[in-house]
């Protein structure tokens, strides 16, 4: 089963939600930080990491002494990343997605390709057994979904029991690549109305790609009850709460988990556990 | 000497469009007989790379020389290998093509030998 844990609005506990489901669900787990801009999530489970592979996407490189500049190339690409003008094909790397169309469709197979390296995947295991995978991308680069992609497509041995995606933030390619062929998806939103901007913009990806959700409500008590009145409208299983508390903000800001923090909260994330398994679809 | 102008409409009349990628259309004139004909910009909707795909378009139409207000890195490296020299008119006036084309003729326009800003791209991928 693969759960997203995701929220569009920053800062509203996703990696807080994640690293303690992790820990409660049991021997089988995988948690893989997707959130390759700035992966956190290792600051709390403290993996030993063993394993690195560079990844990044594939960019076209045109043999000029034997392209015909018949413009197929060009003609095929989605994204104007590569241009005939007369006698040169161009091509713009940061505008490639990697796609690979114009290695395919060239008539006279004199496209190659090269990894452009946009990042590393690191993998190893916590102390208590979590099997964990991050992304990391290298500082200037701007696209995140190929490291995503590359990071599902990294797969352990045996595969797990539960597997836990910590999302990035914000509602772009991303967050969708994250999304994509997930179980459930976990939206940990705060009572405030940025929280709920950004929590319809998700619940809009989900939807549009057939995932189950249920919602998180953190920091409980501050803000307004606009988001618990959208979440009864929108048919939203308001799944757990967790109430704004100075011990829990001090024990996150010294590297602890929630359920370490707060032992007493085992037992909801449990519940939580379970009742996500009973509204996924996998 | 073919020369295509940004103008948001399809006559000489119509307005300069100072941006080139998301320029609504182009007028090609031919700046010797005066002929003119306007063609539509398909880069206008383009989710990305929309300077590569007018410079393209401006390549395809045959002109020489082109006259906008601006022009990003993927535009400028485009046009410059199709030999296509760019220049700019003042953005900040309402022009139309048909006064464009006067500023042109008279040799009032500069040329640009650099892209005159920088990209459109980070982080929107």
């Amino acid at each position: 089963m693969r759960i997203v844990v995701a929220s569009g609005k920053g800062g509203t506990g996703k990696t807080t939600i994640a690293t303690s489901l992790a820990l409660i669900a049991g021997k089988s787990v995988r948690f893989m930080d997707c959130d390759v801009e700035a992966p956190n999530a290792a600051l709390f489970l403290n993996p030993k990491l063993v394993t690195r592979k560079e990844v990044g996407i594939l960019l076209p490189v045109v043999d000029e002494a034997l392209c015909t500049h018949c413009g197929k190339c060009a003609a095929v690409c989605e994204f104007h990343a590569i241009a005939v003008i007369g006698k040169k094909t161009l091509v713009f790397p940061e505008l490639c997605h990697g796609c690979g169309s114009c290695t395919l469709i060239c008539p006279e197979k004199v496209i190659s390709e090269r990894l452009a390296v946009m990042g590393v995947l690191e993998s190893g295991a916590t102390v208590t057994g979590i099997d964990f995978a991050r992304g990391v991308m290298n500082v200037g680069e701007p696209m995140a979904v190929p490291i995503i992609r590359e990071l599902k497509k990294w797969a352990p041995a045996n595969p797990p029991a539960v597997e836990i995606r910590d999302s990035p933030p914000g509602a772009s390619c991303p967050v969708v690549e994250t999304i994509r062929g997930a179980d459930f998806v976990l939206l940990v939103t705060e009572p405030t109305p940025f929280g709920l901007h950004d929590l319809k913009q998700v619940i809009g990806i989900a939807r549009e790609l057939g995932r189950p959700a249920g919602v998180v409500i953190n920091r409980d008590g501050i803000g307004d009850n606009a988001v618990e009145k959208y979440c009864t409208e929108a048919n939203l299983p308001i799944l757990l709460r967790i109430p704004m508390e100075r011990r829990f903000a001090e024990a996150i800001a010294a590297g602890k988990t929630l359920v370490e923090a707060a032992p007493e909260y085992r037992a909801p994330f449990c519940a939580l556990l379970e009742n996500i398994k009973a509204r996924a679809t996998g | 000497m073919k020369i295509a102008i940004s103008i948001s409409g399809n006559k000489l009349e119509s307005p300069f469009d100072p941006r080139f990628g998301r320029a609504a259309a182009f007028c090609l004139v031919d700046s010797e007989s005066g002929a003119w004909s306007a063609h539509e910009n398909p880069a206008l909707s383009a989710s990305g790379g929309a300077g590569v795909q007018a410079a393209q378009c401006i390549a395809k139409l045959g002109a020489q020389a082109i006259v906008s207000g601006a022009y990003g890195p993927n535009a400028f490296n485009t046009l410059s290998p199709a030999g296509i020299t760019m220049y700019l008119a003042p953005t900040g006036e309402t022009l139309t093509a048909a006064d464009v084309l006067a500023l042109f003729k008279a040799g009032k326009l500069s040329k640009t030998a650099a892209a005159t800003h920088e990209g459109h791209h980070e982080g929107h991928r």
